[in-house]
């Protein structure tokens, strides 16, 4: 496979970006790119929509027509792009407060519309952009800003609820395996209807130094062994995964976990 | 071809937008305002338009937004809880500059209050109900008929200033069927495109008068767009100046258009001696009121805006100027009162005649609220 120049994709005159050293938010950014380069995907008809947070303001640096929404609605928005101009490539970057606590809505119901659009969510546990904040993707346990004892509730599990909700396409994969993802996202971009990739990721400024959990690399490699998340739900529902993972955490399911072919949401009546 | 049919408020709303090339709507059930909703599922599939219903009001603004980005006419109707949920769509509206029209048919509030029930509660929250310094523009049709027609408008000033437009009307007008003659067409302005090329392309640099050119996503300018503070490249900022300059922009622009969107109505108000001043439904009990005090002799008019903000106190200043009372009759406890006390600057004495119980004003109350000022105005 040839390696891809991710430059041209990039708004380098918006450069310095606002991430923190050691973020693993711009390894997943760049996977994506590259997968947009993979499937062929013509620059001007790409449209990248984004909620509020640290992952939403990397849309800002795509050179794509990029529409930075408000926290938890960028389903919304990219609904209407979608159903408005259907020959367009609509993706959504999200986080994890963004798409599941006050987004959550929006994402459920984009999923079981089953319409052609393709959600990241990246996850790291934590609202970085507001403090260090616990989220709902909180492990039970972990500290955070506003759990300073411990966090005592459980933490969502996004890919179990987006086969419940009825997407089409889901995926998890994290930010330490940047090739895996590469592939996940070229497969979720050409799926028709609604694909969810959930990436694991990291921040080390709140999550990593609240729970000591080190800087970036230390950060990346506790991605790749962390087994205190529990996934048995979703092994049962495992349709697919043909994908290769070689470093899949234990006890939470990496890879394409759920893909069917099911009816595209276009709003008209020939679809 | 204009064609004769007896249709509801609501029905000519939808008629209004589409026939203003109004191809996308998303919303959702609300009383009383779902007949538009109904009346769109219907009609717009055949104008290769697409409906969507959605899960609440906020995506659903969210919706037509994104379909606005996209090249779409679009709207959304709603009514008070609705019209509450909206009001962080409505913002981001104004900061991204995203044309798109929003009807609010008013229901008793507050809160779920009265569904089935008329009131002009929401006046200031269609103005002030998103936080932050921002313009409005909102339209008070007072009939089915101007229904239609200021839909229309509306669409018009959302395409033509890249800003939501607001159609506020009540209970009772959405439902009051009256015989129309409408056209199935109507030609109006549209948004600007860029001139330039997309390389040469900055989102948010405007001409002017103050509107910056749009192209719809998928056009071949590749732009982004944000609900933050940002520069004319449409990214964001935190330099002070850049920011007071985006907001005194997004407000200057409809100040510079301000006579175009301002439109009121007078009714025998030349040697009125007193001015009513009411809109939407009120205003046709006050036209009633108005006819039978001139049958008695008495000098009464109306003054009724068909645009409430940009609120027209140029319009009551001059149009009241010779008058000794101004009655302000509205169905709240007192919101339009206030604006119309700062257009009149003690120039008369400013009455209100207010009733916030989910009934219409009707004639016989006002001409009982203009009692003890009508010996005044025999003439």
């Amino acid at each position: 496979m040839t390696i891809v120049d991710i430059r041209p994709h990039l708004r380098e005159w918006a450069m310095p970006h606002v991430l923190c050293a050691g973020c693993a938010h711009g390894i997943v950014g760049r996977a994506f790119l590259v997968a947009t380069d993979r499937a062929g995907i013509d620059p001007d008809r790409m449209v990248v929509v984004a909620g509020i947070g640290c992952s939403s303001r990397l849309v800002g640096y795509l050179d794509f027509c990029t529409l930075h929404a408000t926290h938890g609605r960028a389903p919304a928005f990219a609904t209407g792009v979608k159903l408005a101009r259907p020959e367009l490539t609509v993706a959504v970057f999200s986080g994890d407060g963004d798409g599941l606590a006050i987004g959550g809505n929006h994402l459920i119901h984009a999923a079981r519309r089953n319409i052609d659009l393709t959600v990241v969510l990246f996850n790291n546990e934590i609202y970085g952009m507001t403090g260090g904040q616990v989220a709902p993707t909180t492990q039970r346990g972990a500290i955070a800003s506003t759990t300073p004892r411990g966090n005592t509730e459980p933490a969502f599990d996004s890919v179990a609820l987006m086969i419940g909700a009825g997407a089409s396409f889901v995926a998890r994969a994290s930010a330490s395996e940047p090739f895996t993802l590469e592939r996940i996202f070229t497969e979720a971009l050409t799926h028709r209807g609604f694909a969810f990739v959930e990436v694991l990721s990291d921040c080390p400024t709140y999550f990593g130094r609240y729970n000591r959990l080190g800087d970036g690399p230390e950060m990346l490699a506790w991605l790749t062994r962390q087994d205190s998340r529990v996934a048995e739900p979703l092994a049962a529902k495992r349709v697919v995964d043909h994908l290769p993972i070689p470093e899949a955490p234990p006890g939470l399911d990496l890879g394409v976990l759920h893909r069917e072919e099911r009816p595209v949401f276009t709003g008209r009546r020939s679809g | 071809m204009k064609q004769s049919r007896l249709i509801q408020g609501n029905e000519a709303c939808a008629l209004g937008a589409v026939a203003a090339g109004c191809r996308f709507y998303a919303g959702y059930p609300i009383t009383p305002s779902s007949e538009i909703a109904e009346y769109m599922a219907r009609h717009l599939p055949e104008e290769d338009g697409v409906f969507v219903q959605m899960e609440d009001e906020i995506s659903s603004l969210g919706a037509v937004i994104g379909a606005s980005f996209a090249g779409a006419r679009a709207m959304t109707a709603t009514s008070g809880p609705g019209f509450s949920l909206m009001q962080e769509h409505i913002g981001y509206a104004v900061m991204a500059e995203a044309p798109c029209v929003i009807v609010d048919v008013m229901r008793a509030g507050p809160s779920t209050g009265r569904p089935t029930s008329p009131s002009q509660g929401d006046v200031m929250a269609a103005r002030w109900g998103t936080h932050g310094d921002h313009p409005a523009i909102v339209l008070t049709p007072a009939s089915v008929t101007e229904i239609f027609e200021l839909t229309v408008r509306a669409f018009e000033l959302a395409e033509t200033l890249r800003m939501p437009v607001i159609v506020l009307y009540d209970e009772v007008l959405g439902h009051t069927r009256e015989t129309v003659e409408l056209p199935p067409r109507v030609e109006i302005a549209g948004r600007r495109t860029p001139r330039v090329a997309p390389t040469e392309f900055r989102p948010k640099e405007a001409g002017p008068d103050g509107v910056p050119p749009l192209p719809a996503f998928g056009d071949g300018y590749r732009f982004h767009v944000t609900g933050l503070t940002h520069d004319e490249r449409g990214f964001p900022t935190d330099e002070a100046e850049v920011a007071g300059r985006l907001i005194r922009r997004l407000h200057a622009k409809v100040e510079a258009h301000r006579d175009d969107i301002v439109e009121v109505e007078t009714l025998l108000c030349d040697d009125a001696d007193i001015v009513i001043f009411a809109f939407g439904i009120v205003a046709r009990a006050a036209k009633e009121a108005v006819m039978v005090a001139r049958a008695q002799g008495l000098r009464v008019g109306l003054l009724r805006p068909r645009t409430i903000w940009p609120f027209p106190d140029r319009e009551v200043a001059k149009i009241t100027a010779g008058a000794s009372v101004v009655l302000v009759a509205e169905m709240n406890l007192g919101q339009v009162v206030r604006e119309v006390e700062r257009a009149v600057a003690g120039n008369a004495r400013v009455e209100g005649l207010f009733r916030a119980d989910g009934e219409a004003i009707d004639p016989e109350e006002i001409l009982q609220a203009l009692a003890p000022d009508l010996e005044g105005a025999a003439r």
